[in-house]
Formats: structure tokens, C-alpha cells, sequence
């Protein structure tokens, strides 16, 4: 019984649907333009533009990292250049004093060797001076005695001793 | 559990009470009935629920104050506008206006009638009723709303750029408009979405508005527009127009000559899909009506516990009630609305669903464009 009376509620008004129509339509349009199309575009724009910071952040930091490997490489190519260049130094001053040492010890090795040639030469001078002076003093020496044995012969040995005193081999 | 456990005791309760006063209220009844005939007319329920629940042609306010409202008819004898208070008398029963014909407000609707009052179906199907009603202007209302709200919200973004922040309005609409674009558009249409996510953002505010503007007991609430079948049939109807003007050749496909099955198939399945292209709109239309009808009459039910029992000890009971299906008639108001945008998106996307190959029965309208 009841059922039959809420049958009004299932038919509907030509009146509703008119105005629902027209209000929808309206309501569609003036919406679309002036209200969903900026808020869709302006949530749509937003998010894309987050979308780039995050991207753009994201090559930063990409970028941020090579550049910090690259940093990385060169202090440990300079490293590695510095202790080249320290041990090419030290090399370096090694054979420097290495060499200074060897040419000092050349150095002396010829001074000595000059000295030794000159105290040689000197050496071999002063006997032949000696051997000269013996040979004249013998010469003179023979010639007194020759002369003086001719007239003593006591006084010709004496004579020889003082001589050979007198002879000083200095 | 505790909550469960109350809401057992209170059914409990209510069932036990119920019980108790049906008896003594009959009895009273009868013996009223018996003894005395003049004693106010029965409290008939049905009528009231009815008054409360469908359209008409004032606005009750309170008490024997209401807001009369525009009759516009259109019959032979032209358009004609006339204020409904005209269909009153002081006492708010239906009296005869003499217009082009003779109207009376029979049950909720202008009838033509003859001399003697009775109804005057010829001349009565001549003429057409565009009247503005309570449930036109309620929806007038949640027009105005929508529009202050989303031109306010929409300038908004427009003033502030994407840069900043949004605030106010802006930032509380902002999330609902992103759910129905992420998840009820955009899965369901598929890559089209953009095109169709406005005719879905209209209809899912507009029924969301109706259904919260329709658990207001009291101005500029109380009209059941989202419960009026004739609300849900335009936008259902709105939504098959879309639906089949936008269907591709292989919706077409689908519905008259089905790929992949064999010849008798296709022939068995043909008249069946096509009776799916109408039910798809009629269950948009009854669901959404029925939901919020069904809300309604439960509420009012409650309420007219009341009456019935003409007891005040019944209220401790019914209003309780009534309050907590007040609030799940809050989330069906959200609900409905998200099932009705939801299916509504469903349909577009499976109309305009582009198929790669033949053979392919599978549903592809969760596919989306990932971009």
C-alpha cells in the first residue's frame, strides 16, 4: 500500500529535469573555464615544476660528486707529482754531493799525485845536486890529498881526517 | 569491541522499548478509537516522510512559515507564472487557483481539476510543469556555493601563481580535487583524463553539495535533491551522453559484433551489451537516488518514532539514533558522490579505451599514463 504511494517519488518532474539541465550546463561551463582549467593547470604546472627542482637537484648533485671526484684526482695526482718531484730532489742532491765528492777526491788524488810528481822531481834534483856536489868535493877533495901526499904522508892522513870532518853531508 | 558491545545493548535497549510501547500505545489507540472520535486524526507516518521527503512547491521554514515559490506552467493556452501561495488557503491546506485552467496541489503536484475537485487527466496532460521549486532552488543554491566557492578558489591560483603555497579555501579544496584527478580519473579514463576530469570534478561537487546541503534539516538545507530521481537521471543522463558520443569504434565494437568469439556469440552477446549501454545510466540514476532517499526515510523514521509512541521517552532512544545515522549519512553523502564520479570516469574510460589488439578482452581501463 505504501509502495504505490512512494510511486510519485520514482517518476521524475519535467521540471527538475529542465532546470537540472540548464543549472548543470551552467555550472559545467563557468566552472570549466573560470575555476577547473586554472586549478588544474596551475596543480598540473606545479607539479611539474617540482618534478624539474627535483630532477635539477638531482643532476646537481651528480654533478656536485664528479666534480668532487675530480677534485679528488687531482690532489692525488698532485701527490703523486710531489713525491716524484721530492725524490727527483733527493736524487738529484745525491749525485750532486755524490758527484762534488767525486770530483773532490779527483781533485785530491792529483793534487797529491802533483805533489808526490814535484816532491819527486825536487827529490831526484836535490841527489843530483848532492851527487854533483859529492862528485866535485871527491874532485876536490882527491886533489888536496894528491897534493899533500906528495909531501907527508902522517900529515897527508891527518889531513884526509880534517877533510873528511870537514865534509858534512847537509 | 567496547563500541560494538554498546551498539549490541543499545539495540538491545531499543528493541525491549519498542516492544513495551507499541503494546501500550495500541491499546491506548484502540480505546481512544472506541470511545472517543474526536481526537486529532491518526499520525500517518508514510505521509509525513513523503512531505519530508519529496519535492514541493514552498519552501517550509517553521511552523505555518514558508518561503512561496514561482509556479510556472506551460500548457496550450501559453506560459504562465504565478506564486504558489496562491495554492493555499491561511491554513496551508490546497486550495483551487484559477488560471488558464484550474490547479490544485494534489499530493505534491499540480494537478488540473474540474468543478467538483476531482482531477481533469485530459487537460491535465496538456500541461507541462516548469515550476521552481524547493528542490530547483536548492539547487540554485548549491549552484551559488559551488560557484562561490570554486571561482573564489580558481582565482586563488590564479592571483597567487604556483609558486606559493595555497592557503584557506585553496589548500582545503586542493587535496579533493587532486583524489578525484589521481584516483578516480586518471585510472579509470586513462591518458585522456585532462579532457573529461572537469564534466567529473562538476558532477562529483555537485552531488557531493546536494547530499551534505540534503542532511541539513533546516534552510537553505532540507531539500532531497540528491534523493529526487529526477536530479540523478539528468546528470546519469549527462553522463550516457558523454559516454556514447565520445565511444570510438571499438566501444561500438564491443557492444554490436564482440571481437574474438565466434559468430553465434557475437549474435547472442549483441542485444545483451546494448541493454548494458542503458543500464549503466538507469543504476547511476537509482543508486545515488536510492541511497540518499533510503538515508532520509531512516532518519525520519527514527524521528517519527516519536509521534508514534506519543511518547517523549521514546526521543531518548530514537534521537540518539537518528544522530549516529545522521553521520553515516555523512560518509554516504561522500560516498555516493565518489561512486557516482567514480563509475561515471569507469564508463568514459572503458567508451574511449583505445584496444591494441584483437582478441584482447581484458579491461584496460586501470591503465594510465605514468607521466
Amino acid at each position: 500500500m505504501y509502495l504505490l504511494e512512494i510511486n510519485p517519488l520514482v517518476s521524475p518532474a519535467i521540471g527538475l529535469v529542465f532546470w537540472n539541465t540548464v543549472a548543470f550546463a551552467l555550472l559545467f561551463f563557468i566552472l570549466r573555464k573560470f575555476a577547473w582549467k586554472p586549478i588544474l593547470n596551475a596543480i598540473h604546472e606545479r607539479e611539474t615544476g617540482i618534478e624539474n627542482a627535483l630532477s635539477k637537484a638531482e643532476k646537481m648533485k651528480a654533478e656536485m660528486k664528479a666534480l668532487a671526484n675530480e677534485n679528488e684526482q687531482l690532489l692525488q695526482k698532485a701527490r703523486e707529482e710531489r713525491a716524484v718531484l721530492i725524490k727527483e730532489a733527493k736524487e738529484q742532491s745525491d749525485r750532486m754531493i755524490a758527484d762534488a765528492k767525486d770530483k773532490a777526491k779527483a781533485e785530491y788524488d792529483r793534487i797529491v799525485s802533483d805533489a808526490q810528481t814535484a816532491i819527486n822531481q825536487q827529490k831526484n834534483a836535490a841527489l843530483t845536486d848532492v851527487k854533483n856536489l859529492v862528485g866535485t868535493l871527491v874532485i876536490e877533495v882527491s886533489e888536496k890529498i894528491l897534493r899533500r901526499e906528495l909531501s907527508n904522508k902522517a900529515e897527508q892522513e891527518n889531513y884526509i881526517k880534517q877533510l873528511a870532518e870537514e865534509v858534512k853531508l847537509n | 569491541m567496547v563500541s560494538r558491545s554498546m551498539k549490541s545493548l543499545l539495540v538491545l535497549a531499543f528493541s525491549l522499548i519498542s516492544l513495551l510501547f507499541s503494546n501500550n500505545t495500541f491499546a491506548i489507540g484502540t480505546a481512544d478509537s472506541t470511545n472517543s472520535h474526536h481526537k486529532a486524526e491518526k499520525f500517518d507516518v508514510a505521509k509525513t516522510i513523503l512531505d519530508h521527503i519529496r519535492d514541493d512547491y514552498s519552501w517550509h521554514l517553521w511552523g505555518h512559515t514558508s518561503i512561496p515559490l514561482p509556479v510556472i506552467l506551460y500548457s496550450d493556452k501559453g506560459l504562465e507564472v504565478f506564486s504558489s501561495a496562491k495554492l493555499m488557503d491561511e491554513h496551508h491546506s490546497p486550495i483551487i487557483y484559477q488560471g488558464n485552467y484550474s490547479y490544485k496541489n494534489i499530493e505534491g503536484k499540480i494537478k488540473v481539476v474540474n468543478a467538483d475537485g476531482t482531477v481533469n487527466a485530459e487537460l491535465n496532460s496538456k500541461v507541462w510543469d516548469f515550476s521552481f521549486t524547493k528542490n530547483v532552488a536548492s539547487l540554485f543554491i548549491s549552484v551559488f556555493i559551488l560557484l562561490a566557492v570554486f571561482l573564489t578558489v580558481g582565482a586563488a591560483y590564479k592571483k597567487r601563481g604556483v609558486s606559493s603555497a595555497p592557503k584557506g579555501l585553496q589548500s582545503f579544496m586542493e587535496p579533493v580535487v587532486l583524489f578525484i584527478r589521481d584516483e578516480v580519473a586518471k585510472p579509470n579514463i586513462g591518458h585522456k583524463y585532462n579532457t573529461y576530469l572537469p564534466f567529473i570534478l562538476t558532477i562529483f561537487f555537485l552531488i557531493l553539495i546536494n547530499n551534505l546541503l540534503g542532511l541539513v534539516p533546516f534552510f537553505p538545507g532540507g531539500a532531497n535533491l540528491s534523493g529526487n530521481i529526477a536530479f540523478t537521471m539528468t546528470l546519469a543522463v549527462f553522463v550516457f551522453i558523454v559516454v556514447n558520443i565520445k565511444g570510438n569504434k571499438s566501444y561500438w565494437g564491443h557492444i554490436f559484433w564482440m571481437p574474438g568469439m565466434h559468430w553465434g556469440m557475437k549474435l547472442f552477446l549483441a542485444p545483451i551489451e546494448l541493454v548494458g549501454v542503458f543500464t549503466k545510466p538507469i543504476s547511476l540514476t537509482i543508486r545515488l537516488f536510492a541511497n540518499m532517499t533510503a538515508g532520509h526515510i531512516l532518519v525520519l523514521s527514527l524521528i517519527c518514532l516519536i509521534f508514534i509512541f506519543e511518547n517523549i521517552f521514546t526521543s531518548i532512544v530514537a534521537v540518539p539514533f537518528a544522530a549516529f545515522i545522521g553521520l553515516i549519512e555523512c560518509l554516504v553523502a561522500f560516498i555516493q558522490a565518489f561512486i557516482f564520479a567514480m563509475l561515471s570516469s569507469m564508463y568514459i574510460g572503458m567508451a574511449i579505451e583505445e584496444h591494441h589488439h584483437h582478441g584482447d578482452n581484458e579491461p584496460h581501463y586501470n591503465e594510465s599514463d605514468e607521466n
